[in-house]
């Protein structure tokens, strides 16, 4: 397999890679840190995540469409406002179905994991009846499109830069969110021991509330961030929960180390596996791989050490 | 009987009215005049016993046939078109005057995205409704499943999409192209106008893609001495491509043999413009973009790759101009019309021409004069078809514009005879 290629051919096949791998494992960590966050905090299972995504990526359609029509001359920096009204409708409908639904399931785990489900399908076809069945099509702003030349042979996808840029700014916001703000202690102390934390004088029920909400509006980021090279259908969610699972699994649930750590590993093993070997075996190997590693390490790669 | 006589007993007062109606909506009209009348609307009707000797659902008024397609489920995105399209067809079949003097009643079955669902409607269809005939199916996996369906209980599928071929029933009239029509006529043409001689093949991992690049390997290796420097699958709804493109860029192929399906369509032409790969310059070939999917994938990511299929919503002709307003006019100005929905439209008016020739609706009686049965108002142009139960059609090679439609660069000078077992691919 190797003899195909020159020695230069391989240094820069190495190098665009692992450019390729690392685009996959920002989009894994964006998938992931919303449904991370839920199910370390809540142990909710949380199923409707990929329809979370896609309301954002609808999100960023609707938004697109409106500059289109009356912001023609903005349009190059829509994307943004996208993002944030993303961000703010996943969000807006978390809140509400942890209100409604999620907050009644609590103690029963595996009942958050049916409704979570039904939530989903009814996502599903609310889609279907405002959108429509078919994809649509989100376009971006010409500047995203393309690529930087750095060789000859090498060049730098720029909505690749723009996804890795976005996740670690996510990514900070959520370390600095959980780790560095008194809201954050909150959360980890509830998620650490719920009835401690309501002894000690915690509103656990609004920090369920804020951290469900928080979570997915995460997920409405991703998905607008997956507009750039995904499709934008009302089932298109589906497509990702259950490599978000994957990697929230791999990773040890309650970690936020563990996520990041978990979606590296799998996206470097996929991305080259899939140079040597083809798509569909790629997949096939990694998953094996992650199979026998949690039949070692049932608890993931990381966890946080509780008593219990 | 008895209800007929009632109609004609009072329809001096009713036709009065009917007439005033006509006058201000007459399209609209036509139908609920011809319903009113059955005596004066379906003159010739045949008597039920004489076209009905197998207890279909045929009454003196009315003929009822089955849609069978995903209406839900990840197929729904690519059926809702067939679905719509075979409407029409009954929609202006009835309008018409019907088939053999009877109006179309059709019952409507979501297959659901799953095989074995689509296995049971089918039957239900045949079984319980007496369908006298089904549209439907559009995965080859979901064809597959209602195919013993369809011989057991001797019934008659109008089968839309375009396959990978190997496959011959007497139980069915495929209206789309098999594999040879579309993959054989598409690659000696970019081997002929581009000079092509090196190939990537890239599809989905099932059976169509993966039976479609056999054939497509083995026409460029031992017809057009080309090579191929690639050949890869993804999983269906694969959404990363990053990998696949880097290679790409460093085998440099002639050309990018694409036949990946569905919502992965999105991700894959979306990576390959950010990757800086430029159709205009990079020649792509695709038999599995539709007008259709190019709505998701967006016309800017697109513009530049050619398409082999036998329709396309541009074509310049008076039958397609006609299909193209019909069909806006009926599912809004913002629809487009890919290949398949095309193919979806023949069923029902290639059925009734077919019954009208046998002057039955016996489905035994409907499969022998199906060959030679020929279509001259088919919107793709003229179309027969062929004693192996496939259509001659033309192929055509289109090329994908900003605006999402596909202007026609070549066409076959002639039909193309279907060849469903094409020596030495098998």
């Amino acid at each position: 397999m190797f003899m195909d290629y020159s020695l230069g051919d391989l240094g820069s096949i190495f190098v665009m890679q692992a450019f390729a791998g690392l685009i996959l494992f920002s989009i894994f960590v964006l998938m992931a840190l919303g449904l991370a966050i839920i199910f370390g905090q809540m142990g909710v299972i949380n199923m409707a995540h990929g329809e979370f995504m896609i309301l954002g990526a609808y999100m960023t359609y609707l938004t697109s469409n409106l500059f289109q029509t009356y912001l023609p001359s903005l349009y190059s920096i829509y994307f943004f406002v996208a993002m944030a009204v993303a961000f703010l409708a996943s969000g807006a409908l978390g809140l509400l179905v942890e209100w409604s639904m999620i907050r009644f399931l609590y103690k029963r785990p595996l009942d958050t994991l049916l409704a979570t489900w039904g939530l989903s399908l009814i996502l599903q076809q609310s889609y279907r009846s405002i959108f429509g069945a078919r994809e649509v099509g989100v376009e971006l702003p010409p500047w995203m499109m393309g690529s930087l030349p750095v060789t000859g042979t090498i060049e730098v996808q720029i909505n690749g830069l723009f996804v890795m840029g976005l996740t670690v700014v996510i990514t900070l916001s959520v370390y600095l969110l959980l780790y560095r703000s008194s809201w954050g202690k909150q959360v980890r102390a509830v998620m650490q021991n719920r009835v401690m934390a309501g002894a000690v004088g915690i509103n656990t029920e609004k920090t369920d509330r804020y951290t469900f909400g928080l979570g997915c509006g995460i997920a409405g980021i991703a998905g607008s961030a997956f507009t750039m090279i995904g499709s934008t259908g009302p089932t298109a969610g589906q497509l990702y929960i259950v490599d978000t699972f994957l990697v929230v699994v791999f990773g040890g649930a309650q970690s936020l180390l563990g996520v990041i750590a978990s979606a590296f590993t799998i996206s470097q093993a996929q991305s080259t596996l899939e140079f040597f070997l083809s798509g569909s075996m790629a997949k096939v190997l990694t998953l094996l791989g992650v199979v026998v590693i949690l039949m070692i390490r049932p608890q993931g790669l990381f966890t946080i050490k509780v008593r219990r | 009987m008895s209800s007929n006589d009632d109609h004609s007993k009072d329809s001096s007062v009713s036709r009065r009215n009917v007439l005033k109606v006509l006058s201000t909506v007459p399209a609209a009209a036509l139908l609920p005049a011809a319903a009113l009348f059955p005596k004066a609307g379906y003159a010739q009707a045949p008597a039920t016993s004489a076209v009905n000797t197998t207890g279909l659902a045929v009454t003196d008024t009315e003929v009822t046939v089955g849609i069978l397609h995903s209406v839900t489920g990840t197929m729904a995105i690519s059926e809702t078109g067939s679905v719509q399209a075979e409407k029409l067809a009954i929609d202006q079949i009835n309008a018409a005057g019907g088939v053999l003097g009877r109006k179309i009643k059709y019952i409507q079955e979501d297959g659901a995205s799953d095989w074995p669902t689509f296995a049971e409607k089918a039957k239900k269809l045949l079984v319980n409704d007496k369908c006298a005939s089904v549209m439907g199916c559009w995965t080859s996996a979901s064809r597959k499943a209602v195919l013993p369906v369809f011989e057991q209980y001797n019934g008659i599928l109008y089968y839309p999409t375009f396959y990978e071929g190997l496959e011959q029933s007497k139980n069915v009239i495929y209206t789309g192209q098999e594999a040879t029509q579309q993959i054989i006529a598409g690659l000696d043409w970019v081997s002929k106008v581009k000079g092509a001689k090196s190939f990537y093949l890239l599809g989905s991992d099932y059976i169509w893609p993966r039976t479609s690049n056999k054939i497509a390997r083995k026409h460029i290796e031992n017809f057009l001495k080309g090579k191929v420097v690639g050949e890869e699958y993804f999983p269906l709804g694969h959404t990363q491509f990053n990998s696949v493109i880097n290679k790409i860029k460093l085998t440099k192929p002639d050309v990018i043999y694409a036949i990946i399906v569905g919502g992965s369509n999105v991700a894959f032409y979306k990576q390959l413009k950010a990757a800086g790969i430029d159709l205009s310059k990079q020649t792509l070939l695709t038999i599995s973009v539709t007008e259709d999917e190019i709505l998701g994938i967006g016309g800017e990511n697109i513009a530049g790759a050619y398409a082999c299929m036998k329709y396309f919503q541009s074509l310049d002709n008076s039958n397609n101009k006609k299909f193209v307003e019909a069909f806006k006019k009926a599912y809004g100005d913002k629809v487009v019309i890919g290949d398949v929905t095309q193919a979806a439209y023949l069923g029902p008016w290639l059925w009734k021409l077919t019954v009208e020739k046998a002057g039955s609706f016996d489905v035994d009686k409907v499969v022998e004069a199906s060959p030679g049965i020929e279509f001259k108002e088919a919107p793709e142009g003229y179309v027969k078809i062929h004693p192996n139960h496939h259509l001659w059609s033309r192929t055509r090679v289109g090329k994908a514009l900003v605006n999402g439609q596909y202007e026609v660069v070549y066409e076959t000078p002639d039909l193309v005879e279907p060849n469903p077992f094409p020596k030495g691919y098998q």
